[in-house]
């Protein structure tokens, strides 16, 4: 799938990277917390999370993470996307809550790679 | 490269939204070397770790990290707390962070075990009321 067809299916809207939109992708984790993110998400190159500061952003570019998909209509501000400008970081927000994205790109045959 | 490269970071301790900017200054000058992937991603997270870590329980720090042919050498000091016991903090799950890291998304005792994980080496020398230095290899 690639990360416009996410976009799609998730009714989200490019924040940052729309050029990168025919990247395929594979595996996602979810997740809140970073801590997790950076302890299983290594073999993942998209993250969808409720949590919205700039590690999160700092998070995905240490795994080369290609996409964040921030959930539940959450709005990183300026200061968020300016830290993934030059990092190959597409980032996405859609209202969905994090169940209901995540259960709607498992239906598009994503996986989780953890 | 023949002769060993080393890079110096200064560790702000009061910025959380900072935290970060060394490691990723530090994954760029990598990248830059032509470094493989793999190698450049270890880094990156074991440093982002402890420099969390800094961030989170030592009120910053330094940051040195020397590249070689062979090895990336990581040694990160500060002059925080201590570890009281190391063994304890290198369990999975074990963690003294604030409600309020946790709401940051950290905070789930993980940094220190992923630490492990992701280097070749790693010794923590530390005291309590003095601080804490942590040094990291990843061979290349
Ligand atoms: N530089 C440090 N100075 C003082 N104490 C530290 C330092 N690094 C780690 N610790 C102690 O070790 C514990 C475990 O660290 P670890 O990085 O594994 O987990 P955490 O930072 O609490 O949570 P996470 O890394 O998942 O965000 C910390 O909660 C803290 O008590
Ligand atoms: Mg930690």
């Amino acid at each position: 799938m690639t990360i416009r067809e996410m976009q799609e299916v998730l009714d989200a809207r490019f924040l940052y990277g729309e050029e990168m939109a025919d990247l395929d992708v594979e595996f996602v984790f979810s997740a809140d917390m970073m801590s997790d993110v950076l302890a299983y998400g290594s073999r993942c190159s998209v993250l969808i999370t409720g949590l919205c500061n700039p590690q999160v952003v700092r998070t995905a570019e240490m795994l080369d993470i290609v996409c964040i998909i921030f959930v539940r209509g959450k709005m990183p501000d300026e200061n968020m996307l300016a830290l993934a400008v030059g990092k190959g970081i597409a980032i996405l927000a859609t209202e969905h809550y994090m169940f209901t994205a995540c259960g709607i790109l498992y239906e598009h045959g994503l996986r989780g790679g953890a | 490269m023949s002769q060993a490269l080393t890079f110096r970071y200064e560790i702000d301790g009061d910025d959380f939204t900072r935290a970060g900017e060394a490691s990723s200054s530090m994954k760029n000058k990598l990248k830059q070397l032509g470094l493989d992937s793999d190698v450049i991603r270890k880094v990156a997270i074991a440093m982002y770790e402890g420099e969390i870590n800094m961030v989170i329980h030592a009120d910053g720090g330094k940051i040195t990290v020397t590249v070689s042919d062979t090895e990336i050498t990581m040694v990160l000091s500060d002059t925080g707390p201590g570890i009281p016991d190391v063994e304890k903090a290198m369990q999975e799950g074990y963690s003294t962070a604030r409600a309020e890291v946790r709401s940051l998304g950290f905070g789930a005792g993980m940094g220190l075990p992923n630490m492990k994980k992701y280097t070749d080496e790693m010794q923590i020398d530390t005291t309590v009321g003095r601080g804490t230095t942590i040094t990291m290899k990843v061979y290349i």
